[in-house]
């Protein structure tokens, strides 16, 4: 692909060192957990949303799947929480440059979702939105097999509001704005449509380990 | 774009402008032209670097600054640009000094006149202020640098709108750009006088208000959005007017 071809040229460039500095972290006894241009909030856990945070109580919220399914369907927060319960631990990476080790999610394994909305076969990428009506974009083998959630919980207590609470997306091996704060559903197409950030110079995939972070990264 | 999915609610705040996918992929030289102390403190200071090739920025935008070591480590941190648009080919950074901050650190503690580092950017046109409407700024501590891109920027159009910014610090010598405001700027020094009130917005907000009515621009800590936010939602400013930057 041309883009790869590019972002591997821009990545051998030798990049002159910058007078005096010596990085804290050395390059040889770099975190493994970290991928490359990311730094360890360690007990930190910034917020980096845009908009006022929404009040909305569990009672409100609603998650929905439609678009390409056989049936389009709607959880409310008590349907949601009587599929099967699954969590992530592990790490999660934001686009701003810190990365955050070893978290706790709990709630329900988005594949559960969509099971019981059977994704049509032409069904190749999702737009998933909040209930604010922001939107982003993810294919849809990034979101099925176990690599996303819908969740509730944080560590042990419910997820803040200010992350996402009472529930949002998280999909921990893209970059965080991929993992839709107040989610409200997904809708399955059979083509890739940029979301927000994307339409906004992001690039439309949010790998970290390949620092897909720019649009032509 | 045609066919483009819409959320049942709109998204709060729509972005304002495209970005340069190019600028933001491009990592360019930027040399330290000057430093200049920037509160009484002496914690925060301005960076003035000169990038031959930058193609211009809107007030409100940041960058990506990177630093490299002999061995190929990097570190990297987005910063508000701090200087207004005005073609001079420099831009100015202004940066807390962050106890145990590498990339800050080095800046405040290495850094000096003639240094090179590298930028990417403007990026974002998420928080960009065009100066074509009516704009109503909170910030506090460090979360004033992009309100004052947006101040400046204001200053040389000649006020072509209203503009008002309110800017929290915790003490007189917390103050960042304190010879630089003017009539359109209050002052909260939180220490002595508690925390930013509804008593600060509500004379801004209601029947006061400008034609059209506000865009508001928060920046700051989290704790500092929240609180902000929630002030002007109270006072009756529209949520899908007020666009939010939280420093971590």
């Amino acid at each position: 692909m041309t883009i790869e071809h590019r972002t591997t040229i821009e990545q051998r460039r030798p990049v002159e060192p910058t007078r005096g500095f010596t990085g804290r972290a050395r390059a040889a006894d770099r975190d493994p957990r970290l991928p490359p241009g990311q730094y360890d909030a360690a007990d930190g856990w910034p917020v980096l949303s845009a908009e006022v945070t929404p009040e909305l109580s569990p009672a409100e919220w609603t998650f929905r799947v439609d678009g390409l399914v056989t049936s389009p369907r709607t959880w409310t927060w008590d349907d949601a929480h009587e599929l099967p319960a699954s969590e992530y631990r592990g790490d999660i990476h934001c686009v701003t440059s810190w990365s955050k080790f070893g978290v706790r999610f709990g709630g329900a394994s988005l594949d559960a979702f969509l099971a019981a909305a059977g994704p049509r076969p032409e069904a190749t990428h999702v737009v998933a939105y909040s209930h604010t009506g922001y939107t982003t974009n993810l294919p849809l083998a990034d979101v099925t097999g176990g690599k996303a959630w819908i969740v509730w919980e944080y560590g042990d207590g419910p997820l803040p509001p200010e992350h996402g609470g009472p529930a949002r997306l998280i999909v921990p091996h893209l970059y965080f704005w991929k993992s839709v704060k107040w989610v409200a559903g997904l809708r399955l197409l059979d083509h890739d449509e940029p979301g927000f950030w994307e339409q906004n110079g992001y690039h439309h995939r949010g790998n970290p380990w390949r620092e897909e972070r720019y649009s032509g990264d | 774009m045609a066919g483009t999915f819409v959320p049942p609610t709109r998204f709060a705040v729509p972005g304002r402008i495209a970005v340069s996918n190019r600028a933001a992929a491009v990592w360019q030289r930027a040399t330290v032209v000057d430093v200049r102390r920037e509160n009484a403190a002496g914690t925060v200071s301005s960076f003035r670097l000169k990038v031959p090739d930058w193609q211009g920025h809107l007030p409100g935008q940041h960058l990506m600054l990177r630093l490299t070591a002999p061995d190929g480590y990097v570190a990297q941190r987005h910063y508000s640009i701090a200087s207004a648009p005005d073609g001079s080919g420099e831009i100015e950074l202004t940066l807390d000094h962050v106890p145990g901050g590498e990339v800050s650190g080095h800046l405040h503690t290495v850094a000096r006149v003639g240094d090179v580092v590298e930028v990417r950017g403007p990026l974002s046109g998420f928080f960009a202020w065009p100066g074509d409407r009516p704009a109503l700024l909170l910030g506090a501590g460090s979360g004033v640098v992009p309100l004052m891109s947006m101040l400046r920027h204001w200053r040389r159009a000649g006020r072509p709108v209203p503009l008002r910014l309110l800017v929290s610090a915790r003490t007189p010598e917390d103050l960042i750009y304190a010879q630089e405001y003017g009539d359109e700027t209050t002052v909260v020094l939180t220490r002595t006088e508690g925390r930013l009130s509804a008593a600060h917005v509500a004379p801004l907000l209601g029947p006061a208000q400008p034609e059209g009515g506000w865009e508001a621009y928060i920046c700051g800590s989290n704790g500092f959005a929240e609180h902000a936010s929630r002030l002007l939602v109270a006072g009756g400013q529209p949520v899908d007017r007020i666009r939010i930057e939280r420093f971590g």
